[in-house]
This record gives structure tokens, C-alpha cells and sequence, in this order.
């Protein structure tokens, strides 16, 4: 599972940081951090994470199947070829 | 025919993306979006997949993500060659070819140039090889860095206070390692936001324990009889004691393999058009040379069309994703690339973000909340009407603000504000350094012609 | 124009209550919609209200609010108590928020609301048992109505022996506030409504007491020993704001729960692919704030300058109303917009609003409704509408069934 958050898009409504707290943390009031290569145990949360983004600007693979999760390549190793992966992503307002 | 040459392109045709981080990566998913089924290539000098680079001196610093964790989700099956680890070293644009720094070659129809930026080094490079002394820019820079904060130095100094150079202070501070930054102006930020603002970062700064210095550069760095760095010298004939040196002092772009190419590359990048096509040194567009992300400089239509380069990560996406678009689309297809600059930075715990373009502007207005409780909105004018605003802890009221920009919006702001505090009633001097000065870390470059006083309605595209 | 019937006055004609959306499509006709001297300004498309919301020359200050004029919508709580920051500007508002949140959610209090989740199922499983043998429940009576209160109770702290009597209070509390009842005018019920409130407020009153003399971890001792930059907030605002949570949080979060029940039994295909995977709640949720939103308009909002809103200038002082499930339905922004599609990609819908006044209880409410509705559907066997559409609430701002019997052939 693989995850990054547009900070430019971010407006710190922090939904995330309730739902997956080990994953998403603010930092003062309305500055995220996160992790962007949670564990798998983190899955459902990251889920519902990414669906309450109220900017959806929480992008992330390898949420649906766990068997997908095993596919990730680990510790920087360079694939020949990049596997198919589910994506989740909503990319909303063009020009914005 | 045109159409029928485009379909065979988009079909079989071959796609060469020199740089395989995040606009290299959007690129290659867009291009896969719309369509294109032919071969793909991306070349990348480090051995990587593409990785997000803003944690690096966020998160990373503050122990929440290993650096080596950082790899952007890929949002498309990209079905690409990858040449990882292999620096491109040349450019044979008659011949359409990359040349590798293992001898090999790619051929390519379409050529996307996103080859971005790296840490501009220590001058002194014996200084610079000290055991102890870094650069923050790539994967295996923090995790040197991270190392070395771990093992709990005695003291950390921060050559620059850009962006980078306030994050990694801010990350120290967290950890409780002492830290001293050194910059050459007045303040921190006053590249990208102004004395003004930047006497509140350096208030920010010092509260949290930052050894600030400012109006002094470092004139030598000092190693012991091992090699270790151990102490700063700073103009101002002061000696601080540090066995860690962060070096950030902004960054170079990647342009030197593509000296002698024919192409319009230097120093300041490459120069395109608002459709992502590179110039060639006599300043005629190419058709098949594209550039995207930090490496490209491209003239801007709400700007007065002058040449911007910005280092800004939603930048690199939206040019990546219009240059990927315009590669394999007739020409009456194409788009402009016409990104409302924007960018991010979080520091001790408050959360900076800033629209338009900031350094164009030579007054400003703190149009909401105050700048005494760090938590406001100023607005950046020029020549009548608004070009940029930062927020602190307030994002959410800067979409207002990025609509206005668009409008060309008139300066000084007339019409009242929730949370307008009597500060808030008059511009004041943005107070920039002179233009000409070298600063820390701009993020955004300005060149070209003087900006026109015009008016422009700027329609956000429909979802 | 004047023989047209007058769009407001449908709004809150109840005759539309259960299915206003017509009405709304009639209104993005008119993006800004002003019938009358004096009467609001009533915008209901997406962009619009999106950046109203994001809009620093639009106030929430009730007292701009008053010197708008009389609503038929806007009346303020009546709770004698001072105005909650969903009624105030920045900085105060900013100021009580950032309190109320420090005992609530991220960064002092991140895994609050987390781990209140086994909690929650637990009262949802206790709730659904105590359906026992009948072979027909009103969800709203015996299940969304006593679920989030008793949820409210254990995030401020009130003892488990004291949930009984808290929730005898809140009753007459939360349907005073609706206009029916409110102006129904029963004496008597009005009687119990403000006694109600009284011994509310005095309870709530001594349990902030002793827990500011021996904190636990609950909201409330959170709230009244806040150490932060901001300070602790003042016993009035302690229970301005726990009112405030108690009343807004409350009747959306049936509503929600309520609401959803009645879509998934109008598509019992997605009703049984929820029984089938329960990770589907959480989409099943967020499309649900956008088909149908518990909040369906925020109508206490004024311009305090002249705004230009598609070329209709909306004076300075005006009162504006922003309607969200407009906007939730509005075609040029959602594909198909008046389809209930939890596999829609594009979800970045009005529900919670927007800006800084955005619902402070949002992730609470997202979990209510995502464990409520996936439970209900796993356990409920072969469960279908008695009466379709259900009786509704006056309420044309909180809008839901008063009551949704529901028939099925027993408990899983």
C-alpha cells in the first residue's frame, strides 16, 4: 500500500487524521504528515481515510485485495515492468 | 495526413520520458489515460522507482516515514521500459536520440524532458566533502541525514533559510537538536514571501529555540584531523560548533547533458511554450521535444506571459499531465499549461500555503487575522491588481483569494473581510530583496518581459 | 413572475418534504434566487455554494444574522445560552473551535473518536437485539434516535447509570426545535421542552464541576482543563458548546442513519451487496451526504458587503441561504446526479459543508452511519419498507422520516 496526500488540495480538514491515526497526523492545526507506506493492517482504515477526504486529494494503491498488497515491490527494488495495480483516486476540479 | 500520422504515433509510435520521479511518473500514467499504446521508456540517474520528495524533510525528519518508503502510488498501469540508474548524458535531436551514461541509446518519436532539479552543492568542494556536511534533495540524502539525527549530533546547522532549510530546523527542534541557521537576508522565506512575512517566520523560528542568524553567510566550514566537519564560520567572524551541516542553498536544474543539443537549456531551465513544447536555441519551438516539472520554464498568460519556473510539486503534475496530453493530441487539441502556482510548507507545527506568485508582488495586505498570532491572510498586489496570497493556519479561505488572482482582481483589497483587524486596513511594503541579489531557495523564478496591465478572465476547466 | 408560485414558500412547504429534489431542480434554474424585498437570496448550485463557503465576505455572526430581518428558516436555538462558534465569525469562532476540537480530535486527541469504534458497534449490536421478536421495527423510535445520543453520552463522559435520565431530557430538547412542534405551541409540551432544558443544563453544569476538580478521559474534562495556547474555555462555553454537540449532532446523525435506510431498501440490490461486504458502508456513506444529505441547507449566512454572484449583485446585510442538496444534485458537477451510485468516483459532495464552519462532528457521524447500516443490513433478514414514502419530520433545514417501519422475517 502505497499513499500520497496533494498538499495543495489539502485544507486540513483532518478526516484522515481521525480515521486512521496512525497513518495521518496533524501537526499543529491544520498541517498533515503522513505515512506514506502504511501496514497492511492499516488497510481499512486508510480506506475509509481516503473516501472521507472532503478535497479527495488522498491518493493510495493496493487498497482493495490483500493479495495485491503482497505484489508491492519492497525495499526499493527496481521492477522491470510496473505490476497493474487498483487505484483509488478521485481527481476532482481541473484548474484548480 | 496529419490525422492518420498522429494515429500511428499514438499507436505504435515511441515515447521516450528522461526523469522518473513525480512528473516523469504522471506523465507516463497520462499518456497511458488517453490512449497511447506504443513503447515507453522512462530514464531515470537514480535507482528508484518514482518517490515523493516533500516528506523527505517532513515526515521523514520527524520519524513518521522511512525515507527509503516513499514511492508515490501509481495511479495507471504504465506498461514502460525502465532505465533506472542510468543518467541520460546527451541529446541527438536530428537524430532523435537519448544518449545513456552506459553507452546505450534511446530513439524516440515524442521526447519528455522532466529531469527536474538536485541540491545546489557547497561551493568549496573540500569543505563540501567533509564527513558531516549534506544536502537534502533525494532518497539517499535523508537517509544520510537521517542517520546522522538519529545518532544525536550536538549540534545541526542549517546553511539557508528557504523552505528546506526552515523544515529541517523545524524537524531538529522536534527531536531536540540544536540547531543555528545562517542566511544571508533579513529574515527567512524573504525570497519566496517577503520581509514581512519572513520577520514572522523568524519570531516562529526563534520561539521554538532556532539559533537564528541572519545578515551573515558561512565563509568556511572546518573539519578536525579526521575529516569531520566540527565548526561554521560565518561572516560576521562568529564560530559555531556543529558536527552536522545541512547545505540549502536552493537547487541547480538539470540541463548540462543537453548542452550542445540545440536546444533553448541553461541555468535557469528549459524554456517552452505555454503548451509544454521546448525552444531550440534560435527560440523556435520543437514538435517533439516536450518539457515538464521544475526543469521547464514557461511563460505564463496571468502573469504578463512572463517565463516562470517554479519548483512546486503541484506543478510538476499539471504540466506533466498537459505535456503528456499535448505529445499525443493534434495540435488543435492542445492545452496551455496555465497552473495557478501554489505551494505548501509546514514548519513548527503551522501550516504555510501561498498562491499566484508571491515575489511579483511589492505590496501587501494582511486581509485576515494577524500576523502577531500567526494565523493570517496576506494578499500580494501589483501595479492594481492581486497576484498572490499566503496563508498561516487559514487555508481554507485561499481558494477565495486564488479565484480573485484569476479575476485579475483589484489592489488594494476595498471590500471588507470576517477577522480584518486594523493592521489589515493598509498595505504595507512586501519589502522583497532586490531581484538581482542571490537569496535562499526561491521557489518560483520570474524572467521575460515586464507584465503587461491587463485583465484576464481565467475559466477553470469543467470537471 | 409574480403568478409563479414562489419557490421559498415551496421549499418549506411539507407537502415536498419527501422529496424536495423537484423543487431544487426548479431552483438551479434561477442559480440566484431572490423572490422578494427582504426575502433571501437562495443559491443552489455547486460552485456557487462551494465558494460561498470559502467566501471571507460571508458572516455566520448571529447578530448580523438578526439585523437581516425575520427568517422562517434561520430562528437561533433557543438555549439561553450564549451563541455556539457555529454561530460566531473567526477569531472567535476559530478560537472555541480549535478548543472544542483539542478535547475532540487531532492533534491533542487523535485516536478519540478511533477508539470509540468497538463501542459504537456495541451499542449497535445491543440496540438491533432489542428488536427481539418483532417481525416490525419504526427505525427511527427503536434505533437511529436512541444510537447517537447514547454515543453523545459516552464521548462527554456522562455515567452509564445517568444515560437514562440524560436521554428522557434530550428528547423533548432536540423535538422542540423542530417548527412543528415548536409552533404546534402545545403548552404543555412547551412546559416540559424548557424544564427539560433546565435540568439538562444543571446536570451538565455539575458534571463539568467535578470534572474539572478530578478529570477522566472524556470531552468534557478535556474541555474545562484545555491547557493550550487558547486556554480553557469558560463554563458557559463548556456547555454552549456541549449543547451545541448534543443538538447538532444529534438529529443529523438520525437523519443520516434514517435516510440511508430508506435508500438501501429502495435499492436492494446495493442493500445486499452491502450484507455482502461491509467495507462498502464507507462509500455507501459518502454518496448517501450527497443523494441525501441530513443537512439540506445552511440558511444562516449574510454578506457583509455587496457580492456579485453570476451577475446578481446580492446587497451587503442580505441573508443568504446555501442549499446543499441542490448542489449535491446539480448535473454540472455530478455525472447523472439524481442516481444513487456508491461506486461513483467522483464524490466531493456538500454533506458535511464547507470552509470553517465544515461539520465539526463529521468523522463521529461517518462512523455512526457506517457501522449502523452495514450491521443492519447483515442482520435484518429480508427487511422492506412498510409504507413508502415514510411520514417526515416539518423540518425542511434537518430533513428525515419521523418514523420508517421496517418489515423482515427475523435477526440474523
Amino acid at each position: 500500500m502505497r499513499l500520497v496526500v496533494d498538499l495543495n488540495k489539502c485544507q486540513g480538514y483532518a478526516q484522515c487524521a481521525f480515521l486512521a491515526p496512525d497513518v495521518f497526523v496533524m501537526h499543529g492545526e491544520e498541517a498533515l504528515a503522513y505515512d506514506p507506506r502504511p501496514d497492511a493492517e492499516q488497510r481499512e482504515r486508510v480506506a475509509r481515510a481516503v473516501a472521507a477526504c472532503p478535497v479527495q486529494a488522498i491518493t493510495a494503491d493496493g487498497l482493495d485485495a490483500p493479495s495485491v498488497r503482497a505484489e508491492t515491490a519492497e525495499g526499493g527494488a527496481v521492477p522491470a515492468t510496473v505490476t497493474p495495480r487498483e487505484v483509488v483516486t478521485v481527481e476532482a476540479r481541473d484548474g484548480r | 495526413m496529419a490525422d492518420d500520422r498522429m494515429e500511428r504515433l499514438r499507436r505504435e509510435g515511441r515515447i521516450a520520458i528522461v526523469g522518473a520521479s513525480l512528473a516523469g511518473l504522471r506523465a507516463a500514467e497520462t499518456l497511458r489515460a488517453e490512449g497511447f499504446t506504443g513503447e515507453l521508456t522512462l530514464i531515470g540517474d537514480e535507482p528508484y522507482e518514482p518517490y515523493d520528495r516533500p516528506p523527505l524533510s517532513k515526515g521523514v525528519l520527524m520519524g513518521l516515514a522511512s525515507p527509503e518508503h516513499t514511492d508515490l502510488p501509481q495511479r495507471w498501469e504504465i506498461d514502460a521500459k525502465w532505465r533506472l540508474g542510468v543518467a541520460a548524458t546527451g541529446l541527438d535531436l536530428p537524430g532523435r536520440r537519448v544518449l545513456l551514461a552506459d553507452g546505450d541509446d534511446v530513439e524516440y518519436d515524442r521526447l519528455l524532458i522532466a529531469t527536474g532539479t538536485r541540491a545546489r552543492p557547497w561551493p568549496n568542494e573540500a569543505e563540501a566533502a567533509l564527513d558531516g556536511v549534506l544536502v537534502l534533495r533525494t532518497r539517499d540524502d535523508a537517509v544520510r541525514l537521517q542517520q546522522r539525527l538519529k545518532a544525536g549530533p550536538r549540534r545541526v546547522f542549517v546553511i539557508g533559510a528557504g523552505f528546506a532549510g526552515c523544515e529541517i530546523a523545524s524537524a531538529c527542534r522536534e527531536k531536540g537538536i540544536a540547531v543555528t541557521v545562517a542566511e544571508r537576508a533579513g529574515a527567512p522565506l524573504v525570497g519566496a514571501l517577503g520581509g514581512v512575512i519572513g520577520a514572522v517566520s523568524a519570531d516562529l523560528m526563534t520561539e521554538n529555540g532556532v539559533d537564528l542568524r541572519t545578515h551573515v553567510t558561512v565563509t568556511a566550514l572546518e573539519g578536525d584531523s579526521v575529516g569531520r566537519v566540527r565548526a561554521v564560520h560565518l561572516s560576521d567572524e562568529s564560530v559555531v560548533e556543529a558536527d552536522v551541516v545541512v547545505v540549502s542553498l536552493g537547487s541547480l536544474r538539470n540541463t548540462e547533458w543537453l548542452t550542445g543539443s540545440g536546444l533553448g537549456a541553461g541555468p535557469r531551465g528549459i524554456a517552452c511554450d505555454a503548451g509544454c513544447r521546448a525552444f531550440d536555441f534560435r527560440g523556435i519551438v520543437t514538435d517533439d521535444v516536450f518539457v515538464a516539472g521544475d526543469v521547464a520554464r514557461s511563460p505564463h498568460a496571468l502573469f504578463g506571459y512572463q517565463f516562470l519556473s517554479l519548483e512546486h510539486w503541484g506543478n510538476a503534475v499539471a504540466q506533466a499531465e498537459t505535456a503528456a496530453h499535448n505529445m499525443i493530441c493534434l495540435p488543435a487539441d492542445r492545452r496551455p499549461h496555465l497552473w495557478m502556482p501554489a505551494f505548501w510548507s509546514s514548519q513548527f507545527g503551522v501550516n504555510i500555503k501561498s498562491v499566484g506568485v508571491p515575489p511579483m508582488g511589492d505590496d501587501l495586505m494582511i486581509v485576515q487575522g494577524s500576523l502577531a498570532e500567526r494565523r493570517f491572510v496576506g494578499v500580494y498586489g501589483h501595479q492594481g491588481r492581486m497576484v498572490a496570497a499566503v496563508s498561516f493556519d487559514n487555508t481554507r479561505w485561499l481558494e477565495f483569494y486564488q479565484r480573485q488572482i484569476e479575476r485579475g482582481a483589484p489592489f488594494p483589497v476595498e471590500f471588507p473581510t470576517v477577522d480584518r483587524r486594523p493592521e489589515g486596513r493598509q498595505p504595507v511594503a512586501a519589502d522583497f530583496p532586490d531581484p538581482s541579489l542571490p537569496t535562499h531557495a526561491p521557489g518560483v523564478t520570474l524572467s521575460g518581459y515586464s507584465p503587461a496591465d491587463q485583465q484576464l478572465v481565467f475559466t477553470p476547466a469543467r470537471h | 413572475m409574480t403568478t409563479k408560485v414562489s419557490l421559498v414558500h415551496q421549499i418549506t412547504d411539507f407537502t415536498n418534504r419527501a422529496d424536495p429534489y423537484p423543487v431544487y431542480a426548479e431552483l438551479r434554474k434561477t442559480p440566484v434566487l431572490h423572490e422578494q424585498d427582504g426575502g433571501p437570496y437562495v443559491i443552489s448550485s455547486y460552485w456557487d455554494i462551494e465558494s460561498l463557503l470559502h467566501d471571507p465576505r460571508i458572516s455566520s455572526d448571529a447578530s448580523n444574522l438578526a439585523a437581516a430581518g425575520y427568517d422562517p428558516l434561520g430562528e437561533a436555538e433557543q438555549t439561553g445560552l450564549p451563541p455556539s462558534f457555529l454561530r460566531l465569525d473567526p477569531p472567535e469562532h476559530d478560537r472555541l473551535r480549535r478548543i472544542a476540537n483539542s478535547a475532540f480530535g487531532p492533534p491533542q486527541c487523535p485516536h478519540r473518536v478511533e477508539d470509540m469504534r468497538d463501542g459504537m458497534a456495541a451499542i449497535v449490536s445491543e440496540l438491533i437485539d432489542g428488536f427481539g421478536d418483532a417481525r416490525e421495527i419504526d427505525l427511527v423510535d427503536q434505533f437511529a434516535y436512541p444510537f447517537p445520543v447514547t454515543v453523545i453520552c459516552r464521548l462527554l463522559g456522562v455515567p452509564r447509570e445517568d444515560e437514562p435520565r440524560f436521554r428522557a431530557w434530550v428528547d423533548p430538547l432536540v423535538a422542540s426545535l423542530d417548527p412543528d412542534t415548536r409552533q404546534g405551541s402545545d403548552p404543555e409540551f412547551q412546559k416540559a421542552a424548557q424544564e427539560a432544558r433546565m435540568q439538562l443544563g444543571m446536570f451538565l453544569a455539575e458534571l463539568v464541576e467535578q470534572r474539572s476538580k478530578e478529570p477522566r478521559d472524556d470531552l468534557l474534562s478535556d474541555l474545562v482543563n484545555s491547557h493550550g495556547p487558547d486556554g480553557a474555555m469558560t463554563m458557559m462555553e463548556v456547555l454552549s458548546t456541549s449543547v451545541l454537540l448534543l443538538i447538532a449532532g444529534h438529529e443529523t446523525t438520525v437523519n443520516l442513519i434514517t435516510n440511508g435506510m430508506l435508500t438501501l431498501l429502495r435499492h436492494p440490490d446495493v442493500l445486499e451487496r452491502l450484507r455482502q461486504e461491509p467495507e462498502l458502508s464507507v462509500r455507501i456513506v459518502e454518496e448517501l451526504l450527497r443523494y441525501e444529505p441530513p443537512v439540506q441547507m445552511v440558511p444562516q449566512r449574510t454578506c457583509i458587503a455587496d457580492i456579485e454572484v453570476r451577475g446578481v449583485t446580492i446587497p451587503k446585510g442580505s441573508r443568504i441561504w446555501l442549499v446543499l442538496a441542490a448542489g449535491n444534485r446539480d448535473p454540472e458537477r455530478f455525472e447523472n446526479p439524481d442516481t444513487f451510485d456508491p461506486d461513483r468516483q467522483d464524490i466531493e459532495h456538500l454533506g458535511f459543508g464547507s470552509g470553517i464552519h465544515s461539520c465539526f462532528g463529521a468523522p463521529l457521524a461517518r462512523l455512526e452511519a457506517q457501522i449502523a447500516l452495514s450491521e443492519l443490513a447483515r442482520r435484518m433478514d429480508n427487511p422492506r419498507l412498510v409504507q413508502d414514502p415514510p411520514p417526515y419530520r416539518q423540518n425542511a433545514v434537518l430533513r428525515g422520516p419521523r418514523h420508517l417501519d421496517i418489515a423482515f422475517d427475523g435477526l440474523r
